[in-house]
């Protein structure tokens, strides 16, 4: 498929504003603006546009259940707050095509009725946030952002908010709280933001590559947009794909590319690096289930990769070979939740240290086989009771692995060691015990 | 009274593990900073000036180097909420530091696909060419070593952090030569981010 979203993202000037409008810029946005609102959101509807972020939930459906009789002001808030591990695709959009997501967030903003779009980016991000900046005052020092936008009456604003420091702050709620200048906690749902979002408002959240998808649906139609991909998965898609792969990097094609092809096309990630064999993937980010390699027939997609017992989540395909210890994994993983658990509910706050502490003392080698079922155990008592997602995906890390490797974890504890011949981490004592 | 008849006072039972922030010395915001400030709080509307505090303790924080108690009732007073309020604020997020770091912050991502190229090993190396565990900073703040979490660049493992600016792709075996490039010509001698296209 011919890439969409970053099909100049290595051209020089790709980025700046000139070259934008050069390849037909801002269009999507003049034709909406020709729209009424619920003609935008029945487009979008149409196109099957889902969610990037990592729920995959239909945009148009979230912009539709925004109160528009509110006499409140309403607010789009763009979530660039990509935390989650393996995923670094909407840090090429906003780098590399930072006016697309301006027009997208514009659109959306015409789309459920407000005045100003907030773009949450993470802390980490700086240099991008600095394209932002610059990008966003050419934009409205050409009438593209702020009052009276193309000559039509349309005012807008767009702001650039940054974070800290948080991944917690990529959950819809806790980016809210977050941006009301509190600590990046989620709230208990209901109210959802389209009813009472930023500073009690009606609010939509969208991520950077789903609002970077509205101006093409705007400007070809929602069944051009539908037809790139398989039924309800249309349109083009990101992959993130890091970990053994020979060229790890952004891949832009459509949903009916399978993770096989994603892995080894050459197109795309080329195989596992020389002399070695693929032992599993994570296809959504680190918060969802491993598959192993028979299973990676199946089409990249949202519904594709759930037939699977898996997530496409935030589409970060972390790929690992026969040498990864996949308690090492878990214990890698768990230490990030353990760290980022934003502390609001007890299960996910204490129950996430508790598993990374079982998981050093069976890499350590002092593992005792009842800790498995320990494992377990606090890993199911924290799943589903949360008030975010969080708490799943803490505990996926060690059910996916136990589950799909458990004859691992009892080598492990049979051993004192890690039994991987291949694994450096063997021959690294000193890193080993860490 | 105590709390309860078999937790007496003095028994450790009633001592709370908060760590209190150091006082430091006065802090009072420059007048450009300030300037900055209220540009940045007309981005939201006028009586959610608190939706600014992050970006008023960065201000701070390029400033100073670091958040103080001090610093913290500056931006308690310029965001016109309780000192109580920035603190929280000040623990709850990463970025911020309340103790004086080094002109180089080497900050070594950890998480997954970086702990797949190595990254346990850079921090390794790097940790005995510097002489510090991660945390710690050097006796002339010239370099701390941080640990931190996924920076969203996973394709360019193992990624290091240093500031506001990245170095891409590090070899363990090359942390000499990454510390040798920071105390000769500072930010330039890192790779930047890959994105960034020649003559932008």
């Amino acid at each position: 498929m011919e890439p969409i979203l970053t099909k100049y993202v290595k051209q020089p000037g790709g980025a700046s504003l000139d070259f934008y409008m050069k390849v037909g810029g801002y269009e999507g946005l003049r034709k909406s603006l020709g729209m009424t609102p619920d003609q935008v959101v029945d487009v979008v509807k149409q196109s099957g546009l889902r969610g990037r972020g990592g729920a995959g939930f239909p945009t148009g459906m979230k912009w539709q259940f925004v109160d528009k009789k509110s006499p409140k002001p309403k607010y789009i808030c763009c979530n660039a707050d990509e935390s989650e591990p393996g995923t670094f695709k909407d840090h090429v959009l906003m780098e590399r095509n930072p006016h697309l997501l301006f027009e997208g967030c514009l659109i959306a903003c015409h789309a459920i009725g407000a005045k100003v779009a907030y773009i949450y980016i993470r802390g980490e991000f700086y240099h991008v946030q600095q394209v932002l900046e610059r990008e966003l005052a050419k934009a409205r020092a050409a009438g593209l952002v702020g009052k009276n936008i193309m000559g039509t009456g349309f005012d807008c604003d767009i702001f650039v908010h940054r974070g800290a420091g948080a991944y917690e702050a990529g959950e819809e709620t806790a980016l809210i709280e977050s941006l009301e200048g509190k600590k990046a906690q989620p709230r208990l749902k209901p109210p959802f933001p389209a009813v009472a979002g930023l500073y009690d408002c009606p609010t939509a959240v969208n991520n950077v590559e789903t609002l970077c998808n509205v101006p093409f649906i705007i400007t070809e139609g929602a069944e051009a947009f539908a037809k790139l991909g398989p039924e309800k998965n249309g349109g083009p898609k990101l992959y993130c794909i890091s970990g053994h792969v020979k060229n790890p990097g952004v891949y832009e094609t459509s949903m009916h590319t399978t993770l096989r092809e994603l892995i080894y096309d050459p197109k795309f990630g080329g195989g596992i690096r020389g002399g070695h064999q693929l032992k599993c993937a994570i296809p959504g980010g680190s918060s969802v289930p491993v598959l192993l390699p028979e299973q990676l027939d199946i089409p990249a997609s949202f519904d594709g990769v759930a037939s699977a017992g898996s997530m496409l989540g935030s589409a970060g395909l972390i790929v690992m070979d026969e040498t990864t210890c996949m308690v090492w994994a878990a214990q890698n993983l768990l230490y990030f939740y353990k760290h980022e658990s934003c502390g609001k509910c007890t299960p996910c706050r204490e129950g996430g240290d508790w598993l990374h502490k079982l998981l050093v003392k069976i890499e350590r080698g002092d593992g005792e086989m009842r800790d498995l079922d320990l494992l377990l155990s606090v890993a199911n008592n924290i799943a589903g009771k949360t008030l975010c997602a969080f708490g799943d995906a803490a505990a996926t890390p060690v059910l996916t692995t136990i589950k799909t490797f458990r004859a691992e974890y009892e080598a492990h504890i049979r051993e004192g060691r890690c039994t991987l011949p291949a694994s450096w981490r063997a021959s690294h004592p000193v890193l080993a015990a860490h | 009274m105590s709390f309860h008849p078999l937790m007496e006072y003095g028994a450790g039972h009633h001592q709370s593990a908060r760590v209190l922030p150091e006082e430091g010395p006065a802090f009072a915001f420059t007048a450009a900073n300030l300037a900055k400030l209220e540009e940045i709080c007309t981005r939201y509307p006028a009586e959610r000036r608190k939706s600014a505090i992050i970006a008023a303790l960065y201000l701070a924080q390029g400033q100073q180097g670091y958040i103080t108690l001090s610093a913290m009732r500056a931006v308690a007073a310029a965001i016109r909420c309780s000192t109580a309020e920035v603190e929280d604020i000040v623990y709850f997020y990463t970025m911020f530091y309340t103790r004086p770091m080094g002109k180089h912050i080497v900050m070594v991502c950890r998480t997954l696909s970086c702990a797949l190229a190595g990254a346990e090993r850079v921090t390794e190396t790097l940790s005995q060419e510097l002489g510090l565990t991660p945390g710690e900073t050097d006796a002339n703040r010239e370099f701390s070593l941080l640990e931190v979490e996924c920076l969203g660049a996973c394709d360019r493992a193992p990624v290091v952090g240093v500031n506001d600016d990245w170095h891409e792709c590090q070899k363990p075996e090359a942390a000499k030569a990454l510390i040798d490039g920071l105390r000769a010509s500072g930010a330039a001698s890192l790779t930047g981010c890959h994105l960034k296209v020649a003559g932008e």
